[in-house]
């Protein structure tokens, strides 16, 4: 594997492989020295066209502790603003010796782009409303320590679909280790066919009481409204009431059930407070488990012959 | 016009492989270790043995359970997985990376033994002696091997030697053990590059 672009370039063995890798480098956060020797000498360029907090810092922290050099560069600020192209600002990378970059871009396939032009190791870090595969391995990554399995679970992905690169790449992947997925939201926000287009057997419905009751796992998405040129739903409260997680909504879920958002989230409108900081949600395990993940891929990506 | 004949590929030799030692002479060889061991560490107080994958991992816990049967000593064991800390990650494809188990109660001011099959260039234990500093203090690390076989590349010696084993570079000394290949044996293969 030399790029990580989608959840589909992984196959079950390689993922499982991510996973288990991780395990071992979570072990690294309880450590009296959080850093390991793997990646001395690597550079690591974190490539953002597109605001992120968690994800470009989770990706730096985990460059870090393998002990690679990280370069920070985000378009706002740079010559980007002077109206370079990525394949210029990829080919200024590449001559300054990348072994790594870690892009999100704000247009779907620009990370696919990308790998064309420079002789590194690409990492897709979430292109548009496309594809984010390491939020996908994280997600799985929490899922089996859980709930110790992910084969045979089902999982629930709720909200705006339309508009999730979480969502894809989760579909994509959750169907290579064996999960069942429904996707939930109202029919505006879920494209048509978007089930069997991605992985079949993926199950799409509107109705989010009828779900809870057999989910093992709910992911809540993010109403993304920086994306919506639209009205996709009448009105917030609307939204909230029919595809919210709120107390009672989460009552009806079976007793093993975990509750997962990939933040930032929106409190009161897709996940009630009360909901996001119940013994059930998972967010913030989400963020530490996000650094072991990525610490894996970027291991398995650079640590051997290149 | 006759040409001169292509000179003929040589068949290749069968590696010949020659038993070393015997389920039977290396379970002796872990028992004079353990007994070392406690007479070493005065009764192996403060001691943890920390092994190395593969075949150290297993050869650790038969140590401890020999000082255990021995002097009713409970050792604490555990797993040091050096993968990460190797010095030739980038000359080979990206290797998996195994579990590492520190027992409870951690290394910090403990006496640390480090426990592996074959003592030969001395780049892995170099590797865990990087490892341990990352994971904590211990008063001193000594090392206990199965065999050693020479050839040392680095300043590295073992304190309990269960054989020493002279060799040429050629040659290649494989442990099995049944705890990971079924069955206990330490076989000499002639003529097959180290791996």
């Amino acid at each position: 594997m030399k790029h990580l672009l989608s959840g589909a370039d992984l196959d079950a063995a390689t993922a499982t492989l991510i996973l288990d890798t991780a395990a071992e480098m979570a072990n690294v956060a309880g450590r009296e020295v959080k850093k390991l020797p793997a990646l001395r000498g690597r550079t690591v360029v974190n490539l953002f066209y597109e605001d992120s907090t968690r994800t470009r810092i989770s990706f730096e922290a985990a460059a870090k502790r393998l002990s690679a050099d990280v370069i920070n560069f985000s378009a706002k600020g740079s010559s980007v603003s002077k109206g370079e192209s990525l394949k210029d600002t990829a080919l200024t990378l590449q001559a300054m010796g990348a072994d790594a970059v870690v892009v999100r871009h704000p247009a779907s396939g620009a990370p696919h782009r990308l790998a064309n032009w420079v002789d590194g190791s690409v990492i897709n870090a979430g292109d548009g409303i496309h594809e984010h595969p390491t939020q996908a391995l994280l997600d799985a990554y929490t899922m089996r320590s859980r709930l110790g399995r992910i084969a045979g679970l089902h999982v629930a992905v709720v909200g705006d679909v339309l508009h999730s690169r979480v969502a894809r790449s989760n579909v994509l992947l959750l169907a290579t280790l064996g999960a069942k997925v429904t996707l939930v939201g109202p029919p505006t926000l879920i494209p048509v066919d978007i089930g069997t287009a991605l992985a079949p057997g993926t199950e799409v419905s509107y109705d989010l009481d009828a779900v809870l009751p057999t989910a093992d796992v709910v992911m809540m998405l993010r109403v993304q409204r920086e994306r919506m040129d639209d009205s996709y739903f009448p009105s917030a409260r609307e939204y909230a009431r029919r595809y919210g997680l709120d107390g009672p909504r989460m009552r009806r879920l079976p007793d093993h059930a975990i509750v997962m958002h990939p933040g930032p989230m929106n409190r009161g409108m897709e996940i009630a407070p009360e909901v996001a900081d119940s013994p059930r949600s998972t967010i913030v395990e989400q963020v530490t488990n996000g650094v072991s993940v990525r610490m894996a891929v970027l291991y398995l990506l650079l640590g051997g012959l290149t | 016009m006759a040409y001169p004949q292509a000179a003929q590929p040589q068949p290749v030799p069968p590696p010949s492989v020659k038993v070393i030692l015997t389920s039977a002479e290396l379970a002796r060889m872990v028992d004079r270790i353990a007994h070392q061991i406690l007479e070493k560490t005065q009764g192996a107080a403060d001691t943890v043995l920390l092994g190395i994958p593969t075949r150290g991992a297993p050869l650790a816990r038969r140590l401890a359970a020999r000082i255990s049967a021995f002097e009713g000593i409970e050792a604490p064991v555990g797993v040091l997985d050096i993968t990460l800390y190797r010095d030739d990650l980038r000359r080979h494809a990206v290797r998996a990376v195994g579990p590492t188990e520190v027992p409870r109660g951690g290394i910090d001011g403990k006496r640390v033994i480090l426990v592996d099959d074959v003592l030969f260039s001395g780049r892995t234990v170099r590797a865990a002696l990087d490892a341990l500093n990352d994971l904590g203090r211990p008063s001193s690390v000594q090392l206990a091997v199965l065999v050693d076989r020479g050839h040392r590349e680095l300043p590295i010696r073992a304190d309990y030697v269960g054989k020493n084993i002279p060799t040429a570079l050629s040659e290649s000394v494989k442990v099995t053990l049944a705890e990971t290949d079924g069955s206990d044996e330490v076989r000499l293969i002639a003529g097959r590059a180290q791996s």
